[in-house]
């Protein structure tokens, strides 16, 4: 019996010893010769492979990054600007700072202000909703809800809000690797400049109608009337189709504009109560200031015109 | 019926229950509407351009907006009255066009249409002119496609078409609306087809009809006994024996090949109400603007098939067939297999829209998935003999190159895979999914 | 008007009668027939073992489902039912309550629920645990009762027809001395011949047969290229030598052939999708068992076959497929084209 069991133990490991020699000399051999710089670079990498910077993964990202040798048209948003120092440290390349980003949701609304029109009864996937129709409420603009975008995040950094029905971000674990940005098939997600001291100013809708149409369908929908566009002192809010858009690029966040959306569809994101009454304060006074000069040049107007043409 | 068995296509295809209940039910003129609303887009194709105004006084039959290109169609008036707000409106697609509304008053048709009864048997017009006068008239697939009809009239340089093709299958369960023209408008719908002979330079001509409508077929084997270039053909009930490719394969025993078209194999295929529209603009000048619609459903009080103008609400149409039912749950423009759910009831009867079909609430909702059991039963069911489970997995999972392997491009969507899954999978709402996004990747 | 909105879907907005459940109801009652003649040969203990077992698979398959797996119970589709049938019909009638018990947790946790459930196993459950079971408890279960022997538990046991006939051909008897102490082939075709629960009657497994072809839930293909498989290369061998070889006639109506072709080889999940993959499937079961039986060291290999050609089913479905519409025109074109 003893002996079966030595035989057993002795013939096993001659077994594993022969394995063990043959996987060697074969690694060896068929060895893969690859630049040393390239497994560097990507022990840095988050190793998410979410495909965030445009390439397949973070493998070929790495293989991008050496043979490109510049980093001003590479990024890897989930490392940001502390993972792409190392990589250049590594490579020995000046480090290109780029803005973070962050997904937004661009659309406001819930199931309390943009009420069913049909019910949908197919898969739930709002890409195969979108290619069937304009959707189940009367915004053919709105997020479906279905949560495509939840299902595509590799960070766990979204979830549909049960009550309102519309995706959450959670701020902190978003990497704007642009996922959901892709999968959406109404585009209501959208990476947006983190901004600074995190704070950000948009507007959360997408409704292009007539603002009569477009109230009809959502109560939140941006009507387009030019309010907040008037508002804006730094040229940053555009009406293009009825609908408001504030350029993240030219906006100072004065928060001026918020208070001026008659129903609150303008979003802000880590802005203090004081900063906002700051600035619906900062509108009124310049709101003052220029009706005083309207009136002082309509006065003058009137002064001149009252003076009788005398030959 | 005679007693040896009929022809039917070979691959795939499933037995929905037929359901035609209004197939005894004479086609009737539907009152005019107040008012309706033409989209100008109910064909494949660019849009048509829009040459009235808010205003304008038109009568029936009157151009309002000329196509756009070759694959585009006229859109004529279907009433008279004044044209009113032009804007987006949802129709049967589920999406929003533009579309023309018209406030209507009295009926007045443009001078140089003959609305009269008389058959006109002679074929006047040299096969040019034939093209061009359908051409004018916004002729387009009746059958769903709403392809128009003068571009598969023009056979491209080096193709011989030798055969013409009537179909008169109407494989969908529940529509009428072929069957009942083919047994009330017979001779005009022969003369029709004369003329797509006539158009096309071919001599050999079939009407392929299911031997469910065993009327219709002995009315045209009676009809055709003076006829040697034109048969009729009873086919084997067997859905989607109305699909052009599947129609094909089982009256000439021919296949399209993957991505081309039936001619081809030398065959040009027309609808029968296409057939009837056709032979309604080059024998009496009238522009497609009216058609036959089915109205049914279980629930439905009167299931009719109504002589419809173009761009009249749905609900007008319901309201003649007896109002909408207590308990409806769903209403399809088309048929059952293929048409569209709409979602609201003043959606407008389009060129392409065969039928409305009304389901009831407790039909109207889809029943629980269940994994896939491998059954095979999709494979079975598909006319294509494609592989539609695992079209489902490839396109679920975005893998778009390897789904294009698998021919996901040759599915035509008929909704048999669907129809069969004993787990309720949603494989076609896959499909649909993965060619369109296959589709947008080609594009850009 | 219609209160309330409508219901938007895409199409089909028909579905056929035929759903999941109604499939495992429809081969439930497919199992009746094997199942009273069970009970006419085995008396109360096929009613008890048959019960038992289903009890169990259904009982762990919820309880998986439910606190394993966090799922809704998935237990109503009546999957688990077959599987547990199946596995009483495979076992002798006089097996032990705690065997059959770990034949279920084999059946349902390892071989169905472990790969996610009805759908996903690789390999027919049912015999996942009978094999579990023969390789555990190899005399338990090969000591099979004498048919209508008594009524009690406790039957006289003896081997099967298959496995007289192996040892008998080791002892170095003949075929022809052999076939003498068998029951006739009407005794084979009727059933009351010892072995396992449900493999006893060919007639009542061709009832159930015709009644699953007629309601349409499964195709002739893998049943027919099954035991034909097996009639003729048992017949070759006959032919070749009688004396050393059993009729063709013998090995289809013997052990689990008749039972694996209706019930185990046919089960949806583990066969191929296309006709064309469901005639080689089942010739491979026919040649892998015939095989077995003749060369190998178990009397039986119906089981083993099946569970073989399981493990060729996906590769199976990815070179078996149908004829695609226009492919042979494709085919033709690409001819020309290359010859011009």
């Amino acid at each position: 019996m003893s002996t079966e069991i030595i035989y057993t133990v002795i013939s096993l490991t001659a077994i594993g010893i022969i394995a063990a020699v043959v996987i060697y000399f074969v690694s060896k051999k068929f060895a893969v010769q690859e630049d040393p710089r390239i497994s560097n670079v990507e022990s840095v990498l988050p190793n998410t492979n979410c495909g965030g910077c445009g390439h397949p993964g973070c493998h070929a990202f790495a293989v991008a990054v050496v043979n490109a040798g510049d980093l001003s048209s590479l990024h890897c948003p989930v490392g940001g600007n502390s993972v792409m120092k190392r990589v250049a440290d590594i490579l020995g390349v000046q480090a290109v700072e780029k803005d973070p980003y962050i997904a937004v949701v661009r659309c406001s609304g819930s199931f309390e202000h943009r009420k069913k029109t049909s019910v949908y009864n197919g898969t739930s996937s709002c890409k195969i909703e979108a290619n069937l129709y304009s959707g189940d409420t009367g915004c053919a603009y709105g997020c479906l809800g279905h949560g495509d975008c939840v299902d595509v995040c590799d960070f766990d950094a979204m979830y549909i809000d049960e009550k309102t029905g519309l995706p959450v971000i959670v701020e902190d674990k978003c990497t704007a690797c642009n996922a959901c940005v892709n999968e959406c098939p109404k585009d209501i997600l959208e990476l947006w400049p983190k901004g600074k001291k995190n704070q950000r100013v948009y507007v959360a809708c997408l409704n292009e109608e007539k603002g009569s149409t477009a109230r009809k369908e959502c109560a939140v929908a941006c009507s387009g009337c030019s309010k907040c566009f008037e508002s804006c002192r730094y040229d940053a809010i555009s009406m293009v189709n009825n609908l408001a858009h504030i350029d993240p690029d030219k906006c100072k966040l004065c928060m001026e504009c918020v208070g001026t959306c008659d129903v609150h569809n303008i979003i802000t994101a880590n802005v203090t109560p004081e900063k906002l009454q700051q600035g619906d304060e900062q509108r009124l006074k310049h709101e003052e200031r220029a009706r005083k000069k309207r009136e002082a040049e309509k006065l003058a107007a009137q002064q001149s015109n009252n003076e009788p043409p005398q030959a | 019926m005679s007693l040896h068995k009929h022809k039917t296509f070979s691959i795939g295809g499933v037995h929905p229950d037929e359901n035609k209940l209004s197939a005894h039910t004479p086609i009737t003129p539907l009152e005019l509407p107040k008012m309706v609303i033409i989209p100008i887009t109910q064909h494949i194709g660019a849009p048509a351009k829009i040459i009235v105004q808010r205003g304008d006084a038109v009568k029936a039959g009157q151009i309002i907006a000329t196509h756009e290109g070759f694959v585009s169609s006229n859109i004529h008036s279907s009433v008279s009255g004044k044209v009113g707000i032009i804007e987006e409106v949802m129709d049967s697609t589920g999406f929003k066009h533009t579309a023309i509304s018209i406030r209507v008053k009295g009926d007045e048709w443009v001078e140089n249409i003959d609305r009269t009864d008389t058959l006109i048997e002679e074929v006047a017009l040299s096969p040019k002119e034939i093209v061009a006068r359908i051409m004018e008239s916004g002729v387009v697939g009746m059958g769903g496609a709403a392809f128009p009809s003068h571009v598969k009239l023009s056979v491209p340089e080096g193709k011989h078409v030798d055969h013409l093709i009537i179909n008169g299958v109407e494989c969908e369960p529940f529509l009428t609306a072929d069957h009942r023209l083919m047994v009330e408008k017979p001779k005009e719908i022969i003369v029709g087809v004369k003329i797509l002979m006539k158009a096309l330079g071919v001599d050999k001509a079939i009407i392929g009809i299911e031997d469910n409508k065993a009327d219709a077929i002995e009315i045209f084997e009676n009809l055709l006994v003076t006829e040697p270039g034109i048969s009729v053909e009873a086919l084997e009930v067997q859905y989607p024996q109305g699909g052009e490719k599947q129609l094909i394969q089982a009256l000439l025993n021919r296949e399209v090949p993957s991505g081309g078209l039936p001619s081809d194999v030398g065959v040009i295929v027309h609808n029968v109400g296409t057939t009837y529209a056709i032979y309604q603009a080059v024998q009496k000048n009238i522009p497609l603007v009216e058609r036959v619609v089915t109205v049914t459903g279980k629930s439905v009080k009167q299931p009719s098939n109504f002589l419809v103008r173009i761009g009249t609400p749905v609900i007008d149409v319901l309201i003649a067939a007896g109002g909408v039912p207590e308990d409806t749950g769903k209403i399809v423009s088309g048929g059952p297999m293929m048409g569209k759910a709409i979602a609201d009831l003043d959606v407008p009867v389009a060129k392409g829209t065969s039928g409305i079909l009304l389901i009831p609430k407790e039909d109207s909702m889809r029943e629980e998935v269940y994994n896939c059991v491998h059954c095979g039963k999709c494979i079975e069911a598909c006319p294509m003999g494609l592989e539609p489970y695992r079209l489902l997995l490839l396109a679920k999972k975005g893998n778009h190159s390897r789904a294009k392997e698998e021919h996901i491009i040759d599915c035509i969507e008929c909704g048999s895979c669907s129809f069969v899954c004993p787990s309720n999978r949603p494989i076609l709402d896959y499909i649909r999914l993965g060619k369109t996004q296959l589709k947008k990747q080609k594009k850009p | 008007m219609s209160a309330g909105l409508l219901t938007v879907s895409p199409s089909p907005h028909i579905h056929s009668e035929l759903t999941v459940p109604q499939i495992m109801r429809a081969v439930i009652i497919a199992m009746v027939p094997a199942f009273l003649l069970a009970i006419y040969n085995f008396g109360l203990g096929a009613v008890y073992l048959t019960a038992l077992s289903v009890f169990f698979c259904v009982a762990i398959e919820y309880l998986i489902a439910r606190y394993l797996l966090n799922k809704s119970a998935s237990i109503y589709d009546g999957s688990a039912v077959i599987t547990g049938v199946l596995l009483a019909f495979n076992v002798p009638s006089n097996l032990p309550w705690y065997i059959i018990l770990i034949g279920s947790m084999v059946s349902i946790g390892i071989g169905k629920m472990s790969f996610g459930g009805l759908g996903n196993n690789p390999f027919n459950p049912a015999l996942v645990g009978r094999v579990f079971l023969l390789l555990s408890f190899p005399v338990q279960m090969t000591s099979w009762p004498i048919a209508k022997a008594t009524l009690s538990l406790d039957a006289i046991t003896s081997a099967t027809p298959l496995g007289i006939f192996k040892e008998g051909l080791r002892a170095g008897e003949s075929v022809q001395a052999l076939m003498t102490k068998m029951p006739s082939y009407a005794d084979f075709f009727f059933g009351t011949q010892s072995g396992s629960l449900g493999e006893m009657s060919t007639f009542a497994l061709l009832i159930g047969l015709a009644y699953m072809l007629y309601k349409k839930i499964i195709t002739w293909h893998i049943p027919v290229s099954m035991l034909v498989t097996v009639f003729v290369i048992t017949g070759i061998f006959w032919l070749i030598d009688p004396s050393k070889y059993a009729t063709p006639l013998f090995h289809i109506l013997t052990g689990g052939v008749m039972l694996g072709a209706v019930f185990m080889a046919t089960d949806y999940v583990t066969s191929p999708f296309t006709h064309r993959g469901m005639l080689i499937f089942g010739f491979g079961i026919g040649l892998l068992t015939v095989l077995i039986r003749l060369f190998g060291s178990y009397p039986e290999g119906v089981s083993f076959a099946i569970l073989i050609m399981n493990a060729v089913v996906p590769f199976i479905n990815r070179f078996a497929k149908e004829p695609r519409y226009g492919a042979k025109r494709a085919k033709d074109k690409e001819l020309e084209t290359v010859m011009h």
